[in-house]
């Protein structure tokens, strides 16, 4: 009985993210219960806002919760990363401003509604993830290389998009989505990871993409076999993501109405893969649980809030998240599960006995 | 057949790759022909103006003054990296510019090629940069003290007269001029005066996204504060996102003090409407300077010092004017 719980609960995907989330839970409650208290004031613009520890987790880990959707498809699909997500946030978002201010760095109002530059920054990104999909999918390049391209180009290609400019959006309306809607006091980017779960929740029961996914991550001919287009699922993967990224795009450029292309959205796709790690997913490709890799997200967002309480220097953020990695790479290794295993085994056993 | 169609496509990337690298190298070349209709030749080696704002008009303020009509023949030419930099004072000196100008992506290996310089009698003027080479190797070094806009700014923040000072310092890039010198004065204040304290400081590398999360996690830690000491004009931003969206009121006469550097026209602006104090200026303006220098040294005169620190401003919101937006803000 307590042997066959002890194995549900560790071999369940959710335990690993689950774990971290209630030991940084723990920590903080311990440090400083303030860490949990939220409460309602207002903001400068007078409407009422909640605030809080929790709701800075909330409202920063949008972005990379919006990414994880995409690169635990990505990495469930082709069996690696795409590394060039923080540089095509930087090319959606610059395309984005681009068709707001009309190439005017200082525009007096925007030059478009907020829609149409939005479906444009999908566009964008959908054609950079496409680019991507096609060199991993049809070219059969391995994906850390393929999308190291972008990696490397698309801040100089952001930069471009806006001849250097840097451009301010004058349009209060555009802040609303990286901030707060007037009278709403949640952060709307909590209401927009809702609907982009919402969304994935309903494609992932509705349809094979899931199903698909997994049968070409674990093996590609056997699928191929099985009627399933390989290239196209991969291909489709890496466009999804794109599609993630013109999402998470929308909401860094609005946190400032502007955008800095060197260090917009810098190191997330580091933050990202780790998510789909911290996930329990496999980064060789196959099995997925997309839960697991939302909820990686906030853990990761939880660790960073955390170490900025702690004082931490934050250019030493990267150490800390190192040792996350170690810990996720020992603990998901097969000698250590085995020696869980048994740890439980034994204890059942003495359960038994007594 | 699949690794053919491979071969063939990387053979082609390789192949714009070079074509990309050569008509660039080209371009600093075929520029600077035609230099004997009585104009200067001048050579001049920049960083990448998307690197700032900040980088961005120092290139068109040098783009401004070095042209026909002011009597120059000039070449420009840009890189972030060293070696290439270098590359490209060999290329302008073959060229027999008359003069180079250099804005060095590094302090270190200058001194072979700066010799080689001096031996085609090309007179090297360096520009917002000090390189680690003999003073002999060039004319003059046009530069900005860090350390003096730094202090600058403390000075002004000590004259507002506050009872008691808990500032938040946001840092830039770790061990970059630009953060030494302005963290050196406000840290040796604090060292020196009681009623001043440092409620946080932490380095956002000059990344806006970072600042507004630093202090956003103070605000929710509740920790009282009046200053926002930002070591540029975007971290300072980051950090008023963060006070806008908690209601903490900010500017003159407001309950937090907010300070900036760089004297971005949008910053500036801030200012204007009193949303922020005090912006410290870091000036890209030396085409002037250099200017001045050329004319001299062509008239056969002597500069009086080798080494010119620009003068740079500290903008008061209480009394910065629309004249000052206009002719500071970069």
């Amino acid at each position: 009985m307590v042997k066959s719980f002890f194995k549900r609960l560790t071999s369940n995907q959710l335990f690993i993210p689950l774990l971290a989330l209630i030991l940084l839970a723990v920590i903080n409650l311990i440090n400083d219960p303030g860490f949990f208290k939220i409460t309602l004031g207002t903001n400068n613009a007078g409407n009422p806002v909640l605030s809080g520890y929790l709701i800075t987790i909330l409202d920063y880990g949008s972005e990379l919760g919006i990414l994880a959707i995409g690169m635990t498809l990505v990495t469930a699909a082709s069996g690696g990363q795409d590394i060039s997500v923080g540089a095509t946030i930087a090319i959606a978002g610059s395309a984005m401003l681009r068709v707001l201010c009309g190439g005017n760095s200082r525009p007096d109002h925007i030059q478009a509604p907020i829609i149409v530059a939005f479906l444009v920054a999908c566009i964008v990104g959908m054609l950079c993830g496409a680019f991507n999909g096609l060199l991993v999918a049809v070219f059969k390049i391995q994906p850390m290389i393929a999308t190291l391209i972008l990696f490397t180009a698309g801040r100089s290609i952001a930069a471009w998009i806006n001849n250097n400019e840097l451009p301010i959006v004058p349009d209060p309306k555009f802040s609303y989505f990286g901030s707060f809607i007037p009278g709403i006091p949640i952060p709307t980017t909590v209401f927009i990871v809702a609907i982009c779960i919402v969304i994935i929740a309903l494609v992932l029961k509705f349809t094979n993409l899931g199903l698909y996914t997994q049968a070409v991550g674990i093996n590609e001919n056997s699928s191929r076999l099985n009627g399933i287009n390989p290239t196209f699922i991969k291909f489709l993967a890496f466009v999804i993501l794109g599609l993630c990224v013109a999402v998470a795009a929308l909401i860094k450029v609005s946190r400032l109405s502007t955008i800095n292309y060197s260090v917009i959205a810098k190191d997330i796709e580091m933050d990202a893969i780790l998510a789909v790690a911290l996930g329990g997913n496999a980064l060789s490709g196959g099995k997925f649980n997309m839960w697991a890799s939302i909820l990686g997200a906030y853990v990761i967002q939880f660790l960073t809030t955390t170490l900025y309480k702690f004082n931490v220097q934050s250019d030493a953020l990267a150490a800390y998240k190192a040792v996350v990695v170690i810990l996720l790479v020992v603990f998901s290794a097969p000698k250590v599960r085995e020696y869980m295993a048994g740890l439980g085994k034994d204890i059942a056993k003495r359960k038994e006995a007594a | 057949m699949k690794k053919k169609v491979l071969a063939v496509f990387m053979a082609t990337a390789m192949a714009f790759g070079l074509m990309a690298c050569g008509s660039s190298a080209q371009q600093a070349a075929t520029t600077t022909s035609g230099g004997s209709d009585g104009l200067i030749k001048v050579g001049i080696i920049n960083n990448d103006p998307n690197e700032s704002g900040y980088r961005t008009a120092n290139d068109s303020d040098l783009k401004a003054k070095f042209t026909k009509e002011n009597g120059y023949d000039a070449s420009f030419a840009y890189s972030l990296k060293n070696d290439e930099q270098i590359q490209y004072a060999q290329t302008f000196i073959q060229d027999e510019v008359d003069y180079l100008l250099l804005s060095a992506a590094d302090t270190a290996g200058w001194d072979s090629v700066l010799k080689d310089a001096q031996a085609a009698g090309v007179k090297v003027i360096l520009f917002d940069r000090t390189i680690d080479a003999d003073a002999s190797l060039y004319e003059a070094s046009i530069v900005s003290d860090m350390a003096k806009e730094g202090q600058t700014a403390v000075d002004w923040l000590a004259g507002q007269g506050l009872s008691e000072y808990n500032v938040i310092h946001i840092q830039g890039v770790m061990g970059s001029a630009a953060q030494q010198g302005r963290s050196g004065a406000l840290d040796n204040k604090v060292a020196a005066e009681t009623n001043w304290n440092i409620v946080k400081q932490q380095t956002a590398e000059w990344n806006a996204e970072k600042a507004q999360q630093i202090v956003q996690s103070v605000i929710d830690a509740g920790t009282s504060f009046n200053v926002i000491y930002a070591e540029n004009d975007d971290m300072a931003k980051g950090a008023v996102a963060a006070l806008d969206a908690a209601g903490i009121s900010h500017g003159v006469g407001k309950d937090v003090i907010v300070m900036g550097f760089d004297c971005n026209k949008w910053a500036l602006e801030e200012l204007l409407a009193q949303n922020w104090n005090y912006d410290g200026q870091c000036n890209p303006f030396q085409a002037s300077y250099i200017d001045d220098i050329i004319k001299t040294l062509e008239s056969g005169g002597t500069l009086s010092q080798k080494t010119i620190i620009m003068d740079e401003k500290g903008f008061d919101a209480t009394t910065i004017t629309q004249e000052d937006v206009d002719n500071y803000g970069i």
